[in-house]
């Protein structure tokens, strides 16, 4: 199909792969060439991490072979890859949460003995080299705990960028990064394309593909579908591919009937953080609650929920004071949320995916004191319908699920909880487009059944279709309160972006 | 719970690992599989080891230990450690007989006891829970503390118990020696609370991601404290236990014991950083420490190398174990 006059730097031939017994990727034929930004698509669970753990040495394939210029190579490990000079960037970033920013840049590139001096200033300043390449600031000598997710997504990168690698895989790179961190990223894609590096590119936001990406190839189901220069593909035709079927477009249902007032904060303050948030979510309403990342948006919710309470403000749930320093009473009161790192605060790894279902019911799951398999078993197969959660079993260990699925049980989790107010923090990342469809109605739908629904998102497009009002936070204050029909990109971009010493003089 | 049946409404899931491949590469099947070969061991040596009475007879040496080691497995499990439960067996059995032996009645003076096992315990919780501090460290310095105090409190010498109060493990139910009745009976007590009930499932979703426990409303820090409570408790019960066997005590009982406690989690699978491990699991590996050494004290070999046996054995129990669970962890 592709005039292939350049030879591939990497040619996959009949890759397969089985976890247990389950075909997760079946007979996949890729070639990527030098100089090019590739795109793997496909829905949540598609195998498009498989592909790129095989092609980087995490997982062995269980079939098939890759040839590296031609010549063929056994990727067996991430350090064989390394040594190949194939660079995988991860869905969930896995860094040394202890080491320093710069430590953790140059992990594994220092070649010299075990025992020789670590180069400490000079480490420093390539450390500073490579973050200000990347346009962040981020003072390299602090640990990597403690980073937002998106600060630690461009340390991941910077790693990548440092070890010279031929091919850089980035999966969901964007995820969580501002607009403005996502043009440095794709700015830097572009430079390592034109050096002849060899890029691929995981998202599923089609716009980004489109942008950045030369070719693209299609996965369903483990089964690689199609490859094709993307300006050959509508956006219509990717779908269709992706899916094989249409999505539905989601539809604002317009008069809600909007009730009495159930979460309202006043005043709530935490030094350094966010100081004097005042806001209020209506039963049945669905207020966003957008801005950059780092605003602060994350940091309030988890001061809601009690996770790391507000030095000084109130919170009141059905018009009554409460006082949460604990999730627990929170969770009693009727709250839910779904953080935003669902690696760190959702998901139990190792513990099966029924269980990481039913842990914030454990009235209804041991209504005796003891646990009833069946009832946990109902839940979970009630959840996989409706979320349509793509698994092999229950029983499963939530890790070895797609990332996209591992998000819905999360979900899972909380709407078991029959919350009157949710709190959904960055809910539909790395979620497909098909499922995001059905997402969207099923958040619609709880606020038409009478929820309270605040939704913090970095996506625009997300906020303003889905919500009744839409508030913006820029270092840590509330800078917008926009009611829907006057929320526009703009609006929510111009309180978004922080303005200093002008807004001051100008209030003065 | 019988099969493995697959999610519905998915057309293409195909069945996860058959049952029986899950079940071998459990690590309690392990320890099973050598505690059998341990006794066909241990029978070559000397027939005995095919004798149930004289198993049991040794098992009560042990069996204050053991008892202790099954709710250490649930601290570990919940992703923290206890070094001190040997030396607070020593300092309770001590504070018990020093209080008896200056008047105070044995039921009292057991009361005395096990109130301090109680607060020892609730030393660690403090210093763990409260203070955040690493329980490794802390719980180095308490063991440390619990044994100096014993020795400052008793000295010496042994302080003897009373001859009636003398002989628990002399004590007959059903031909089983009373601590190896209590050690089952809390064994299959705490298995079901491990395996069955919310607050078990907590123990293991703390160890296993104690950030996302506290999200999803389960208050770690109170099972936490109640963990190491039970284990200052049940600590204390077994030192007055030990103290009833031996007919008095000194500040050196159960000295090591620590070692001998975690070596029985680790054996039976549990997880040195949490999340993983089963009571059953403890229990085997009990069974199996005690045909271990009661083979080589048979087979005459020296204390010294015995303790290098006991060394290298937990060692390869971590290792083991950690290799079971990183491949299924993938
Ligand atoms: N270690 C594992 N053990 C068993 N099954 C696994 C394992 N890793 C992945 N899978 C399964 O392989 C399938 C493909 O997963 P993969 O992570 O490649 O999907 P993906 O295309 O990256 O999806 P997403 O967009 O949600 O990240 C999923 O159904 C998943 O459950
Ligand atoms: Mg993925």
């Amino acid at each position: 199909m592709t005039d292939t006059a350049v030879a591939p730097l990497i040619s996959a031939r009949g890759i397969g792969k089985t976890f247990a017994t389950v075909d997760v990727l079946r007979d996949v034929d890729l070639d990527l060439l030098p100089g090019e930004i590739h795109a793997l698509l496909g829905e949540n669970g598609a195998g498009k991490s498989t592909f790129a753990k095989i092609l980087a040495g995490v997982h062995r394939p269980t079939r098939g072979s890759i040839a590296l210029n031609g010549k063929p190579v056994e990727v067996t490990s991430p350090v064989v890859a390394q040594k190949l000079g194939i660079t995988l960037i991860h869905q969930e970033p896995i860094s040394f949460p202890d080491l320093s920013v710069a430590e953790n840049l140059v992990i594994g590139a220092a070649e010299d003995g075990w025992f020789s001096r670590v180069p400490w200033a000079e480490m420093t300043r390539e450390a500073n080299r490579l973050m200000d390449l990347l346009g962040v600031r981020i003072d390299v000598t602090r640990p990597m705990r403690g980073l937002s997710i998106a600060d630690q997504q461009m340390v991941e990168i910077a790693r990548a960028l440092a070890s010279n690698s031929r091919l850089i895989i980035m999966d969901e790179p964007t995820a969580p990064l501002t607009p403005r961190e996502v043009e440095t990223l794709f700015a830097i894609a572009r430079k390592l394309r034109d050096e002849g590096r060899t890029i691929v590119f995981i998202s599923h936001r089609l716009e980004e593909v489109r942008a950045l990406c030369d070719r693209v190839t299609i996965f369903r189901d483990g089964n690689k579908i199609a490859t094709d220069t993307i300006g050959n593909l509508s956006d219509a035709d990717i779908i269709r591919l992706m899916i094989g079927r249409p999505v539905k477009e989601y539809m604002h249902k317009t008069g809600a009937t909007i009730g009495e007032v159930a979460l309202e904060v006043e005043g709530l303050t935490l030094p350094g953080v966010f100081s004097d948030i005042s806001f209020s979510v209506r039963k049945g309403e669905i207020v966003g609650l957008g801005g950059l990342v780092g605003a602060g948006r994350t940091d309030v919710a988890k001061a809601i929920f009690g996770v790391t309470p507000a030095a000084s403000g109130t919170v009141s749930i059905n018009g009554k004071r409460v006082s949460i320093t604990d999730p627990s009473q929170a969770i009693a009161l009727g709250l839910a949320f779904v953080p935003e790192d669902r690696a760190v605060a959702g998901i139990f790894r190792t513990l099966s995916v029924e269980q990481n279902i039913s842990v914030a019911v454990p009235k209804q799951l041991a209504p005796g004191g003891f646990i009833r398999r069946a009832v946990e078993r109902a839940m979970g197969e009630d959840a996989v319908r409706k979320l349509s959660i793509r698994l092999a079993s229950l029983r499963q260990p939530i890790g070895e699920l797609s990332g996209g699925n591992q998000q819905k049980a999360i979900l899972a989790r909380w709407l078991l909880t029959d919350p009157g107010v949710l709190i959904l923090d960055e809910p539909t990342r790395g979620i497909d487009i098909g499922v995001k469809a059905e997402f969207y109605s099923i958040i619609g739908e709880l606020a038409a059944q009478g929820r309270a629904i605040l939704l913090i998102s970095s996506e625009l497009p997300e906020l303003l279709a889905l919500c009744d009002r839409v508030l913006v936070m820029s270092e840590g204050r509330l800078t917008a309160d926009i009611p829907r029909s006057r929320a526009t990109q703009e609006a929510v971009m111009r309180a978004a972006v922080p303005r200093r010493s002008t807004t001051e003089g100008a209030a003065a | 719970m019988s099969t493995t049946k697959t999610a519905p409404a998915q057309a293409d899931s195909s069945p996860v690992r058959p049952r029986w491949q899950t079940l071998l590469i459990r690590p309690e099947t392990m320890t099973f599989m050598l505690l059998v070969v341990g006794v066909f061991g241990g029978s070559v040596l000397s027939p005995f080891f095919l004798d149930l009475s004289y198993i049991l007879r040794s098992f009560t040496l042990y069996s204050e230990l053991a008892i202790v080691a099954l709710v250490l497995t649930m601290v570990i499990i919940a992703g923290e450690i206890d070094l001190s439960p040997a030396a607070n067996m020593a300092l309770s059995a001590c504070i018990f007989a020093w209080a008896q032996a200056s008047g105070v009645p044995i039921p009292l003076a057991i009361v005395i006891g096990l109130l301090s096992g109680l607060a020892m315990g609730a030393l660690n919780a403090f210093l763990v829970i409260g203070l955040q501090l690493p329980s490794i460290i802390v719980t180095i310095g308490t063991l440390t503390l619990f044994r100096g105090l014993a020795q400052v409190l008793a000295g010496d010498k042994s302080i003897r118990v009373p001859e009636w109060f003398i002989g628990v493990d002399k004590i007959m139910l059903a031909g089983i020696p009373l601590p190896v009745v209590l050690f089952i009976v809390l064994a299959i007590g705490l298995g079901i609370v491990l395996g069955g009930t919310i607050f078990g499932r907590n123990i293991y979703q703390i160890g296993t991601n104690e950030v996302a426990a506290r999200h999803a409303g389960i208050r770690s820090a109170r099972i936490k404290s109640s963990l190491f409570l039970l284990v200052g408790l049940v600590a204390s019960v077994a030192g007055i236990m030990t103290a009833s066997r031996l007919g008095s005590v000194r500040y050196d009982i159960a000295a090591g014991g620590e070692l001998q406690m975690v070596l029985m989690a680790m054996l039976g699978g549990t997880y040195i950083f949490g999340g993983r491990g089963t009571i059953l699991g403890t229990f085997l590996a009990a069974w199996l420490l005690v045909i271990v050494s009661t083979g080589m004290i048979v087979a005459n070999v020296l204390p010294a190398v015995q303790l290098v046996v006991l060394g290298g054995l937990l060692i390869v129990a971590i290792i083991a174990t950690n290799l079971i669970y990183s491949r299924t962890q993938r």
